[in-house]
């Protein structure tokens, strides 16, 4: 029974009723304005940098990937590309050593021609040449020969023989 | 793993200890009580005398005078009264043995007010003063007044407390006296508004002192805002910075309260009522906490008392029936598609108290958790001083702690929760009863 009497806790107090609400209306008042406020645009505030951060991150990447794709397409050109001109380099390079090997061959062919002429020229002029000496030697042999035999027979014929003998053909 | 089975172990061990020293202790119950006296001077916590036992009976008998039960007697541990005692609001702080702490007392009477502080009247041992200062008294840390008249004007001595039942209109009532130049002065309590329910009433003074409960608001009020000023001033500052420190703390708090409270309760007009939402949280849970710490400063239960939590329930009361719009009002007291004999008889007047009855279960939810777990705590913590025969036996006591230990620190853990829940709680359902106010009509589900 004293349990129940002592019990104020469940007693509504006059005192208490006036302080508590004078307390936290002044709590609601000086916490809303001077804490809640500043926190909460804060809040706000770093939330849409946040967002901001986040969509420029997000437009960043778009960005990004749109190169690398046009970037990749500007590789793949050049990759055409390039094979197109070692195509061409191959086309060319095959084109002129063909032509060289004709023209070596031409040229060649041309030289020993020109050689063989040159060689029958040389061998004409030497066979004229012989036969121009030996005509002149003949007759020079038979001239003396002519000489000769009308001195001496023996004489003759030994002389005859180192006439012979001296026609060297070298 | 390892850490559960040490703690099962004590907690077994201290259940054994519990058991074997609660027998040895009965047996010493059984001896007749020789020395009231020298087992008064042993005992340490402050209660009070009534409800004596049977075996009590005698020598409390002698005690017993015309003017009821000595309140200087050092009467037998009583876990209730103790408990009753720790969770009442007072005229001053106890902080450990003698030593109290005055605060301003304002009361009000049909002579005036009286202002001062509890240094007028010399508090001592247990919450008495030693003086009455122009009819009041200062009896268990209360504020007392004396009824006489001839004792509402001057400093008197007053020589002892007593309490006594009395009969009167076939009930039967505690009331306190005092006695000064050996005459036996009724004692009233101060103004409450239960009506005379819980024995309490309006009486002869109000009491506007800055109590326990008014300074612990106080010192909440100041260390939160303290706190909530270092956080805003970081917040502003750094704006466009990562939060770091107390602001990491304090943050999740609020956004927790808007994202998770008032946004999908109250709707697209949530930030008008933040503010509100966010002061009741944290001025609740503040309390909560400093009420949790068992020492000076903390340990006053504050939103375990009614006065408290009737005006925190009356303010989300009055926001919710002042933002009310049409469409709340037409479904409470006409609601469209029901029969007009069901809506006269049946729907409306429950609607009706319904509106009353949303504040009302705030109010008693928050006051009855807080309150239960202050009670359930001291009675573990009494069980130390019950075992122990308030200091008679060592053994019990060490038993008593044994046991006591391991189950407080168990309900204090759960206290803690109970203490973020609680302040969860009220705001969540102080946003669902704005939310139901403000709701718009969804023209699709008639």
């Amino acid at each position: 029974m004293l349990f129940l009497a002592d019990f104020n806790v469940l007693k509504p107090e006059p005192g208490l009723l006036f302080w508590t609400t004078l307390i936290f209306l002044l709590f609601w008042f000086m916490m809303s304005r001077f804490a809640f406020k500043p926190i909460g645009n804060a809040l706000k505030q770093r939330e849409l940098d946040i967002q901001n951060a986040l969509d420029e991150a997000k437009k960043a990447r778009e960005e990004m990937s749109q190169l690398q794709a046009e970037n990749e397409k500007l590789l793949a050109q050049a990759r055409e590309e390039r094979s197109a001109i070692l195509k061409e380099a191959k086309e060319a390079k095959d084109e002129i050593i063909a032509e060289a090997k004709e023209r070596a061959n031409a040229e060649y062919k041309r030289k020993v021609e020109s050689a063989i002429q040159d060689i029958e020229n040389q061998k004409q002029a030497a066979l004229v040449s012989l036969k121009n000496q030996a005509g002149q030697m003949a007759v020079d042999i038979a001239e003396k020969l002519l000489r000769r035999e009308l001195s001496n027979k023996a004489e003759q014929e030994a002389y005859a023989k180192t006439l012979a003998d001296s026609i060297n053909l070298n | 793993m390892n850490f559960v089975r040490k703690y099962s172990l004590v907690l077994i061990f201290s259940g054994l200890c519990t058991f074997a020293f609660a027998q040895a202790g009965h047996e010493h119950h059984d001896h007749p009580h020789t020395a009231p006296q020298e087992q008064a001077a042993d005992k340490a916590h402050e209660g009070e005398h009534h409800d004596a036992g049977a075996e009590n009976a005698g020598h409390e008998a002698h005690e017993e005078g015309p003017c009821g039960h000595s309140l200087s007697i050092e009467p037998e541990f009583n876990a209730g009264d103790n408990a009753v005692h720790h969770i009442s609001d007072a005229n001053v702080i106890h902080v450990i043995g003698d030593i109290y702490i005055n605060l301003p007392v304002i009361l009000k009477s049909a002579k005036g007010w009286k202002v001062g502080t509890t240094g007028m009247f010399h508090v001592h041992h247990h919450g008495n003063g030693e003086l009455a200062n122009d009819g009041y008294v200062l009896v268990h840390g209360s504020v007392m007044r004396i009824l006489d008249e001839k004792f509402q004007q001057g400093e008197f001595k007053v020589e002892d407390y007593t309490h006594q039942v009395v009969e009167e209109g076939g009930k039967s009532k505690t009331v306190y006296n005092a006695l000064i130049d050996g005459q036996c002065l009724r004692l009233e309590s101060k103004t409450t508004y239960d009506g005379g329910i819980l024995g309490g009433g309006v009486t002869g003074f109000s009491d506007f002192s800055i109590t326990r409960n008014v300074f612990t608001m106080l010192l909440t009020f100041v260390i939160l805002f303290l706190i909530f000023r270092i956080v805003a001033k970081q917040a502003t500052r750094t704006v466009h910075n990562a939060p770091k420190g107390l602001q990491n703390f304090i943050e999740p708090f609020y956004t927790f309260i808007r994202d998770e409270v008032a946004k999908p309760n109250i709707g697209p007009k949530y930030e008008k009522y933040m503010p509100y939402l966010l002061s009741a949280f944290f001025f609740i849970l503040g309390l909560n906490l400093i009420g949790q710490i068992p020492f000076f400063p903390g340990g006053a239960n504050v939103t375990g008392n009614i006065s408290i939590t009737i005006v925190l329930a009356l303010i989300t009361f009055l926001i919710s029936t002042f933002s009310a719009n049409k469409h709340f009002w037409e479904h409470t007291l006409w609601m469209p598609g029901v029969p007009a004999v069901l809506k006269i008889f049946i729907l409306t007047p429950i609607e009706i108290l319904g509106v009353f009855l949303k504040p009302f279960t705030l109010l008693l939810r928050l006051f009855a958790n807080i309150t239960a777990g202050h009670i359930v705590i001291l009675s573990f913590v009494s069980l130390i001083f019950i075992l122990g025969k308030a200091g008679e036996s060592v053994g019990g006591a060490a038993a008593g702690a044994a046991a006591s230990i391991p189950l407080t620190l168990f309900m204090m853990t759960l206290e803690l929760l109970v203490a973020f829940l609680q302040a969860f709680i009220f705001t969540m359902l102080s946003a669902t009863y704005i939310g139901t106010a403000i709701e718009e009509p969804h023209h699709d589900h008639h």
